[in-house]
């Protein structure tokens, strides 16, 4: 219990002390709030779905959290080519409460910094629905976080160093918010497409989200939750098997 | 559970295989209780293989370990409960200050919470970091992180303390500094040290036993006057060289030796 503590709070002191990174990363989600929520508004107005703002705030609240938890997962790297990880490898702990600990402290960091995006977007003009169901929608945010991180971690353990980082950005990170119906709705595309979107476990988190802070126009949450739960329990088994596997 | 003999590390025919590459060629040794070891041998001899292979972040090809009479293989917590470690390369956390460093360390084995807080200013006054506790660990010189990281092997009060070249880019005065207080702990408490280095006079007067491992065997094991006579020479320098040879053998290396050699030659 200790251990996964110590190892959640250095995550969370290393996040507050790197001021740069907060606001770095934080400028790609106003940026694409800005230009997507005000440059597509009005056509979007114009086909009869609203204001797009509302429709994309959840979106780019989840875009700020997948960046940030896939890249603390991916920290691992760092810490193995500083020595870190040398550390806590021999260190008398399982090493699933090493990595469990690490994982929910980034999960810990992306959640606030997807809180943060959060309160941008009010700044820019989105109103959710209610405040009652901002709790749900903070627990759908974290849980998404917390799938990230593991995922960013499990990749992680394979890689030896940052080369590989341009690669996952691109191949993966990329697609998995272009593809998770965050800038667009889902409804009515090609089936290829209908199928690749069901594939994106952050599709899942988008829906949630809009359900828990845009007015009820679906009501899928809990089946979205659950298979949050299910993929984030999943990554969290293989990253930890890979994660057993570090030899350094 | 672990008896108490007389050797607190125990190693028979070990081996290590990295694809065709023979890391670590069947060597055995054994490590008295309370004794200060020395594992010396050139560059890429199989040192640090070696070490990795007693601190269990390698697993051996082949052979037996013991570490205080436990397998690092199948008991990996209870050894790794038993040593401390200074690695080669740094290991700590320079975004964290010393003091997080330290309290991570001692909350990563379990220390009990009571305790740490005077054993850090103990130990961090020794090294002469207390007044920098609160700086982080980045804006530390090496020979800082180096003093910062002996602390931290020290701080759960191990039984064997692994020093892979702990005097590495420190000066005499630290260097000095450093050996008085291991060897103070090696006394009062009876702590084992095994340690590897290049500076041959620093084995010869701190090492009760040394052993000299090249191309992953082992070719001389005594002390320091044992290795001496054996080889017909003045110095332990002399008895090393003499036993692993003047030339830098890049031929035979692998590649990753070569690279590593290289770098260490070009790095300095």
């Amino acid at each position: 219990m200790n251990t996964l503590y110590i190892l959640w709070l250095r995550q969370i002191k290393k996040y507050f002390r790197s001021r740069s990174r907060i606001i770095g990363s934080l400028g790609q989600p106003i940026l694409f709030l800005v230009a997507f929520g005000f440059g597509f508004g009005p056509i979007y107005q114009r086909a009869g779905g609203g204001s797009y703002i509302q429709f994309l705030a959840p979106g780019i609240i989840l875009m700020g959290v997948l960046f940030t938890s896939v890249f603390t997962g991916i920290e691992v790297i760092w810490d193995r080519q500083f020595g870190f990880l040398k550390e806590t490898m021999v260190a008398p702990v399982p090493r699933f409460n090493i990595m469990l600990g690490r994982t929910l402290g980034g999960a810990t960091v992306a959640t606030i910094q997807g809180t943060i995006v959060f309160f941008l977007t009010l700044f820019i003009g989105f109103r959710p629905y209610s405040i009652v169901n901002l709790p749900i929608a903070l627990i759908i945010i974290f849980l998404v976080a917390l799938l990230f991180t593991s995922l960013g971690t499990a990749i992680a353990c394979t890689l030896e160093d940052m080369q590989g980082f341009q690669l996952i950005m691109n191949f993966l990170v990329m697609p998995i918010f272009f593809l998770s119906g965050a800038l667009f709705p889902v409804q009515g595309l090609p089936k290829f497409m209908e199928n690749v979107i069901k594939l994106d476990p952050l599709s899942y988190g988008v829906d949630a989200l809009r359900g828990a802070l845009i007015s009820g126009n679906n009501n899928n949450m809990g089946v979205d939750i659950l298979i949050l739960f299910v993929v984030t329990i999943v990554l969290l088994l293989i990253g930890s098997y890979l994660f057993e596997r570090i030899q350094v | 559970m672990a008896t108490p003999t007389s050797n607190i590390i125990d190693v028979n025919e070990l081996n290590k295989k990295f694809k065709d590459f023979t890391a670590v060629n069947n060597i055995s040794f054994d490590v008295r209780r309370r004794e200060i070891f020395a594992f010396l041998g050139p560059n890429g001899a199989g040192k640090s293989t070696t070490i990795k292979m007693l601190t269990t972040l390698l697993d051996p090809t082949s052979g037996t370990i013991k570490i205080d009479g436990s397998n690092p293989s199948q008991n990996k917590d209870g050894v790794r409960k038993s040593f401390g470690i200074v690695f080669q390369d740094p290991s700590l956390d320079d975004d964290l200050t010393a003091y997080e460093n330290m309290k991570l360390h001692a909350v990563l084995y379990s220390v009990p919470s009571k305790t740490q807080k005077d054993r850090i200013k103990t130990l961090l006054e020794f090294v002469e970091l207390w007044d920098r506790k609160n700086d982080l660990v980045k804006t530390f010189s090496g020979g800082m992180k180096r003093r910062l990281e002996i602390a931290r092997g020290l701080l759960h009060h191990p039984k064997i303390l692994f020093l892979d070249e702990p005097t590495l880019g420190l000066d005499p005065q630290t260097r000095n500094h450093m050996w008085t207080y291991i060897k103070d702990v090696n006394k009062k408490e009876g702590m084992t040290v095994f340690f590897t280095t290049h500076y041959m006079e620093e084995a010869e007067r701190i090492a009760d036993r040394i052993a000299i491992i090249d191309h992953g065997k082992i070719i001389a094991n005594g002390t320091a006057a044992t290795l001496r006579k054996d080889t017909k020479t003045k110095s332990l320098e002399e008895a090393f060289l003499k036993l692993t040879g003047n030339v830098i053998r890049d031929e035979e290396a692998t590649g990753v030796d070569r690279l590593r050699n290289a770098r260490r030659r070009f790095g300095r």
